[in-house]
């Protein structure tokens, strides 16, 4: 779905190769390609001119250095624009009081009852004892969402159908004080935030408990009106943080940005899937990156320039983009990946990189490969094409692995090496990891 | 409230002064000029219709214009309606007497079971005695039986549920084989599931093909459920769904909220679905049928 803004800035300045620094020209052509890139991603439209007039000024004449291309080179600067923009890395919840109360408050369908479970589930497993209140009265089976997840973590559920909202609000917290439980997490129900009576209602919530954070949950699918919901339950409650939900999928989460560049309220958490145990801290630099469609590439790119000596980075670079890349680089650049970190580490760079470590890509398929391209001879890594039946044969043999699975490996890097190369010369999206592990 | 803010209801009220001011240049004779122009698009890229679309369709109307055409805005709103056409379509059931089989999914949250009470209560109301059931297919979120047996007991039908964690497919089953000696309509509930996830979307082509293999033939509609408030993520979602499961067509919810769903422009450039229903509320009776110029007014307002 979105071609990525990459490709479009490196066909932008190829022609650019061997310049010393960017021009106003060059970089107001960037700066449309990445004024779309953003608005594809999500960003609010008065951000995006907004970010777009900062990044403006500071790329024009600024250094173009050797190892990147152009391209590569303005992405890093509106990504550390964008990682600016959304401000500090995580800031944990502050609960000093006892009992202390986090209220969680959103659209419809944002997230907020899976989170506030999310919540409890972590809070418990830092030691502290939390009760969650349902105070979302109205949706079918709101009450009974909460308690089922309650008892999935352990964790009471106060609920008291016969109170208002606000008055269960303070009969839950009253409960905690008396039970000993030492947070409340208040779930309530979804609502717009052009429904004067349901705000009126989360104003009458908050106040009744006054709860230490006050947090908006929204959906990181969320279009170009996030930044009027974060605004209107900013104004009501004066939210202390946001978390973003759903963010286990591809959507580009432009939201974030928008809402922290508005409002000022910080990103806490990441949701990152249904589970309850699915709650991430929040990164400012990955975020941005992920927002330009390319958290893969630029990380990937900084760990590999720190660990290759500059030399032969550039010659790696270069060999991906005249398409000389071997099964010798591909040995390399695994080693040097398994020295870049433990793999799941590593996996965590990519656009839903977190999924992937925990079940797809295994330790046990990248320690297969590396036997089998150890089995290989120099000849036939430079030279895959004459890798025959027989030869086959006996690199399983040496690998202690099967034929099928030195295919396997064959028809990955054939498949590593095509999207290496529009990688190289910035077409591609960049998976190259992924694939050359064997992903699905 | 951040001095941002008023800043960015400032540019608003400027939008829509652009607007306006657009307006009065054409009505001089002057044509647009290119901040009217800019100014159309960014109205149209606010309410998600995406950039790509927004652009093409400012184009479009640029090169439409002639001197002494008197409404611009009237004109952008034709080539959208232009866009539109053949998206309204009712819900299709069977008439031959056998039973009807509608399938509902779509990501987490956007309105996917209330929608089935929405469009059960619908029927309910036209005939009193339709027998409708409801196949909790949704067995993985806590509660989600629970929430689906209330709204059946509203609207009066029955429901064919299983454990929570059992297998969708499994429930599809017995739900087919339940309506297929009661007729009427089958509702299947599906469970939320991003597009993304492989495993999820083959379970959703499980739940389909059961579906097949009970009754013989294809469920009459397959229904995704679109959030008005989604932004371009809409269309990977549409996408992968559609091809997934061949939808018949698509149900915008929460459009009673400030969002407008453009996204559903690009959705039908690039599948051409029609659009059955949008919800605009979270009562029973909080369903419409879509209408493509209703839809295109509230991209303006
Ligand atoms: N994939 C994914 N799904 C999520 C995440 N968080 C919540 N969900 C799902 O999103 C849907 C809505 O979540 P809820 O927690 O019920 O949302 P809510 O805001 O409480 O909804 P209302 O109370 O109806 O307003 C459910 O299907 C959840 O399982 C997440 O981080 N990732
Ligand atoms: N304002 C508004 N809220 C709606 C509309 N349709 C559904 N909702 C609300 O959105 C929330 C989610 O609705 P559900 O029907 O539970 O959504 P779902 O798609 O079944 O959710 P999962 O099964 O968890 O994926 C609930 O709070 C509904 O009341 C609508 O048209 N307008
Ligand atoms: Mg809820
Ligand atoms: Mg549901």
């Amino acid at each position: 779905m979105f071609d990525s803004l990459s490709e479009r800035l490196t066909s932008l300045f190829n022609r650019l190769r061997g310049k010393g620094a960017l021009t106003e020209d060059d970089v107001s052509s960037a700066l449309r390609e990445i004024r779309l890139s953003l608005l594809e991603a999500d960003v609010h439209y008065k951000v995006v001119k907004e970010l777009i007039e900062r990044i403006r000024e500071r790329a024009i004449g600024s250094e173009v250095f050797d190892s990147l291309t152009p391209g590569q080179q303005v992405l890093k600067i509106v990504r550390d624009e964008l990682a600016a923009t959304m401000g500090e890395e995580r800031r944990s919840l502050s609960l000093e009081s006892r009992p202390s109360a986090v209220i969680l408050v959103g659209l419809q369908g944002s997230g907020k009852t899976t989170t506030a479970a999310k919540l409890a589930a972590s809070l418990k497993k830092d030691g502290r004892k939390p009760l969650l209140v349902a105070c979302d009265l109205r949706r079918p089976a709101a009450v009974e969402q909460l308690e089922r997840l309650g008892e999935g973590i352990g964790v009471p559920v106060f609920k008291d159908l016969e109170l208002s909202p606000p008055e269960a609000a303070r009969a839950g917290l009253a409960a905690a004080a008396d039970t000993l439980r030492d947070v409340v997490i208040v779930d309530t129900a979804g609502r717009l935030q052009i429904d004067e009576d349901m705000m009126a209602e989360i104003g009458e919530i908050a106040a009744s408990i006054e709860p230490e954070e006050r947090i908006l949950v929204v959906d990181a699918m969320t279009g170009q009106e996030a930044v009027n919901v974060a605004v209107a339950f900013d104004e009501r409650i004066d939210l202390t943080g946001v978390i973003l939900a759903k963010a286990d999928g591809d959507a580009r989460g432009g939201a974030a940005l928008s809402i922290r560049h508005v409002t000022g309220v910080p990103i806490v958490y990441l949701g990152t899937g249904e589970r309850v145990d699915r709650l991430e801290p929040f990164h400012p630099k990955r975020m941005a990156e992920r927002i330009l469609g390319m958290g893969d590439v630029l990380t990937l790119i900084e760990r590999a320039e720190e660990q290759f000596d500059g030399e032969r980075a550039k010659d790696l670079v270069k060999r991906i983009r005249d398409d000389r890349f071997t099964l010798q680089d591909f040995l390399e650049q695994l080693e040097q990946m398994r020295r870049l970190g433990p793999l799941s580490q590593l996996l965590e760079h990519l656009p839903g990189g977190a999924n992937l470590a925990g079940s797809e890509v295994d330790e046990m398929e990248l320690r297969r490969t590396l036997a089998i391209l150890r089995a290989m001879t120099v000849e036939e890594r430079l030279n895959p094409s004459i890798i025959g039946g027989s030869r086959k044969k006996r690199i399983a043999r040496g690998s202690g692995t099967k034929v099928r699975d030195v295919n396997r490996v064959l028809s990955h890097f054939e498949a590593a090496r095509r999207a290496l190369k529009s990688f190289g010369s910035r077409r591609g999206k960049g998976r190259f990891p992924a694939d050359l592990l064997g992903a699905r | 409230m951040s001095p941002w803010f008023d800043r960015l209801k400032a540019g608003l009220s400027k939008t829509r002064n652009g607007l306006t001011g657009s307006l009065s240049s054409i009505l001089r004779g002057g044509g647009l000029t290119g901040a009217d122009l800019e100014a159309l698009e960014e109205v149209l890229i606010a309410a998600d219709v995406g950039a790509k679309v927004a652009i093409e369709l400012v184009k479009g109307l640029s090169g439409a214009l002639r001197r002494g055409d008197d409404d611009p805005i009237a004109l952008l709103k034709e080539l959208i309606l232009e866009r539109l056409a053949g998206s309204e379509r009712p819900l299709s059931l069977r008439s031959d007497g056998s039973p009807s089989v509608v399938l509902v999914a779509g990501v987490n949250g956007t309105g996917k079971t209330t929608t089935i009470a929405k469009i059960a209560s619908l029927l309910r109301a036209a005939d009193p005695d339709l027998p409708i059931t409801f196949a909790a297919a949704d067995t993985f979120r806590a509660a989600a039986i629970e929430q689906l047996s209330i709204w059946a007991e509203r609207v009066g039908g029955d429901l064919i549920g299983h454990r929570p964690g059992a297998d969708p497919a499994a429930v599809v089953f017995d739900a087919v084989d339940h309506v297929i000696k009661r007729g009427g309509v089958l509702f299947i509930d599906t469970a939320g599931r991003l597009q993304t996830k492989h495993n999820l979307m083959e379970e959703l082509k499980k739940i389909e093909r059961t579906v097949q293999k009970k009754l013989g033939r294809p469920s009459d509609e397959r229904l995704l459920v679109l959030d008005a408030t989604t932004g371009q993520n809409g269309i990977a979602q549409a996408e992968r769904f559609h091809a997934a499961i061949d939808l018949t067509g698509l149900v915008l919810t929460k459009l009673d909220s400030t969002a407008k769903g453009g996204v559903v422009l690009a959705i039908r450039e690039a599948l051409g679905l029609p659009i059955l229903f949008v919800g605009v509320g979270e009562a029973a009776e909080d369903l419409d049928a879509f209408s493509a110029r209703q839809f295109v007014e509230a991209l303006f307002d």
